[in-house]
């Protein structure tokens, strides 16, 4: 058994949180080295390097692998990744990104979005946006794994690995990156947030999503949005928290005017205490919420601003 | 230019899965199916690429049981010219995995030669998210995923994509394969006069061995089973309440 964990890095950033976390659900078979490929990788690789479980990482720098384009990936590492029995990315638009594409290229299937590591060849994995959990075996020759990051704990920066150097001389010229525009923000990171409130179709516009970005400042929380509030233009889809959007596990999830649909409930229900806000007492967001308030939204979020 | 739009028929999004009491997968009997939603978005946005003169012809295929080919139907009444059905099982629970759906569509591809396959970025039932990925690695086309906006230029497609964190623009080759995220359309329903239309348009219905592509299984699926359940909990009396609680479990 030889386990590889592909880092997210975007323009030399290490997205730290999912990449630990990937590296502590396949650390549940054993040491694990890391690829850590991007334009700029010093600062990567330092990281990476001190996580626990990983034994070697493999740092390839060059600008094709600036921006994480699948073409990059599949064409020219396939070598290296063919030599591994596992190969374990986060399921982030990253992983979901290049993962399958490399399956396709070895022909393997991918096992998207585990949540749970059995055994070598065994894994459990939500379908149906969460409603049922499947365990599948998978007989190929290589094991290709998306991980469900919300489901582990970052490992401990307690590690020493080897930093090694690997050459590369491939090219992608089927894709050209034009530009990013990346949401600027002060607030915590969605899928990494100890505290998360989000918003739903009952906040009713895009304006009065104010309030829920106020609450969550004075909390230092994130700030998600339900499918429905997504849809109707009230929030960017970067903050959609559910089966088609983020999934989130913070210690706290406030529900602000979501009925609880069962695409948002997929995305939030592992989340350690839920608060639940909502004007109609029938709304199935109280069925697992531990802690609900019917009252109208309007007048209870600036209060709850206020004293908290 | 040709458009190829693969359709999944899968378990109508308004209803909810139920796992079968001896563990072996979901109950997919007499239950209402449709067309999956992501592949619906795909289909609409390949229906305006016709209309604004960047496409010709729209090609739907959907795989799987002989079912399907009411998806297809309605695949043809919201405006897909014609439409194939590949039948890979007769057993609905039988759900075929994305890299045997990729054979298959790679092999249409190769025999019909469009320019774009349009593809949903996940289905709602298996929820891989792997299909279009997995086609465009098979052909060794460009790929394109998550798109929320797409621009059909000369040799090339434009493609902002719904990445964690914002939006990433990217140029990819013509011929390519770009899967669609939820807010690139709002699919238009069929009309009445378009549903009726749909039943004179061809649907040519092949096996998998027609096109030489063998049906196999990579992960085996042992057990299905409910999540765990959470307790619904306390509804409590006013603000302060809450408040408390809130203060509780923050930094905790």
């Amino acid at each position: 058994m030889k386990i590889l964990v592909l880092a997210e890095i975007s323009n030399g950033e290490l997205a730290e949180d999912q990449t630990s976390k990937t590296v502590s659900a396949a650390a549940a078979l054993g040491q694990v080295d890391v690829l850590c490929a991007s334009n700029n990788c010093s600062d990567a690789s330092t990281k990476i390097a001190k996580m626990e479980h990983v034994e070697n990482v493999y740092v390839l720098e060059d600008e094709l692998f600036a921006q994480g384009l699948a073409e990059s990936y599949s064409e020219t590492l396939l070598d290296t990744i063919n030599s591994y029995s596992h190969v374990f990315a986060p399921s982030s638009s990253f992983g979901k990104n290049v993962l399958p594409r490399i399956g396709g290229m070895l022909d393997v299937m991918v096992i998207s979005d585990v949540s749970k590591v059995i055994s070598e060849d065994t894994f459990e994995r939500p379908v149906y946006a969460g409603n049922a959990i499947q365990t599948v075996q998978s007989v190929d020759k290589v094991k290709l794994i998306s991980v469900r990051t919300s489901n582990y704990s970052a490992v401990p920066s307690t590690g020493s690995a080897n930093i090694k150097k690997i050459d590369c001389k491939g090219n992608n010229p089927l894709t050209t990156f034009i530009e990013n525009k990346m949401q600027t923000s002060d607030r915590p990171e969605l899928t990494s947030a100890k505290v998360v409130v989000s918003g739903g179709r009952g906040v009713g516009s895009k304006e009065n999503f104010e309030i829920i970005e106020g609450l969550a400042d004075k909390l230092g929380a994130a700030v998600g949005a339900s499918r429905a509030a997504v849809d109707s233009g009230f929030a960017p889809n970067d903050w959609q928290v559910g089966q088609t959007g983020k999934v989130v596990a913070p210690d706290l999830y406030v529900a602000v005017g979501i009925s609880g649909a069962i695409q948002h409930l997929a995305g939030m229900k592992d989340s350690k205490v839920i608060v639940a806000i909502n004007k109609d007492e029938e709304a199935p967001i109280f069925q697992v919420a531990d802690f609900g308030l019917v009252d109208d939204l309007f007048k209870a979020v600036p209060e709850i601003e206020k004293k908290v | 230019m040709k458009i190829l739009v693969p359709v999944k028929r899968v378990l109508d999004y308004n209803v909810k899965a139920r796992v079968k009491a001896d563990g072996s997968g979901i109950d997919l009997a007499n239950v209402k199916m449709s067309m999956n939603p992501f592949d619906e978005i795909a289909l609409e946005e390949a229906i305006r690429l016709k209309e604004k003169g960047n496409a010709e012809e729209i090609i739907a295929v959907s795989i799987g049981v002989q079912q399907n080919q009411e998806t297809l139907r309605t695949a043809l009444a919201m405006g897909a010219d014609r439409a194939i059905l590949v039948v890979a099982t007769d057993d609905v629970h039988n759900d075929i995995e994305p890299l045997t759906v990729a054979n298959i569509l790679a092999a249409i591809a190769l025999k019909e030669g469009p320019s774009l396959v349009l593809c949903g970025k996940q289905a709602i039932d298996n929820d891989f998210n792997a299909t279009a990925q997995m086609l465009s690695a098979k052909l060794k086309w460009s790929q394109a995923t998550f798109a929320s906006e797409i621009d059909v230029r000369e040799d090339m497609v434009r493609v902002t994509r719904e990445v964690d964190g914002g939006l990433q623009t990217i140029d990819a080759k013509i011929p390519a394969v770009v899967s669609v995220d939820l807010r690139l359309n709002e699919p238009r329903y069929a009309s009445l006069p378009n549903i009726m239309k749909a039943k004179r348009k061809p649907l040519e219905e092949i096996s998998p061995a027609d096109l030489g592509v063998e049906i196999t299984q990579r992960l085996k699926v042992i057990k299905t089973k409910e999540p765990d359940s959470r307790e619904a909990g306390l509804i409590l009396e006013n603000i302060d309440q809450l408040v408390e609680k809130i203060q509780e479990n923050v930094g905790g």
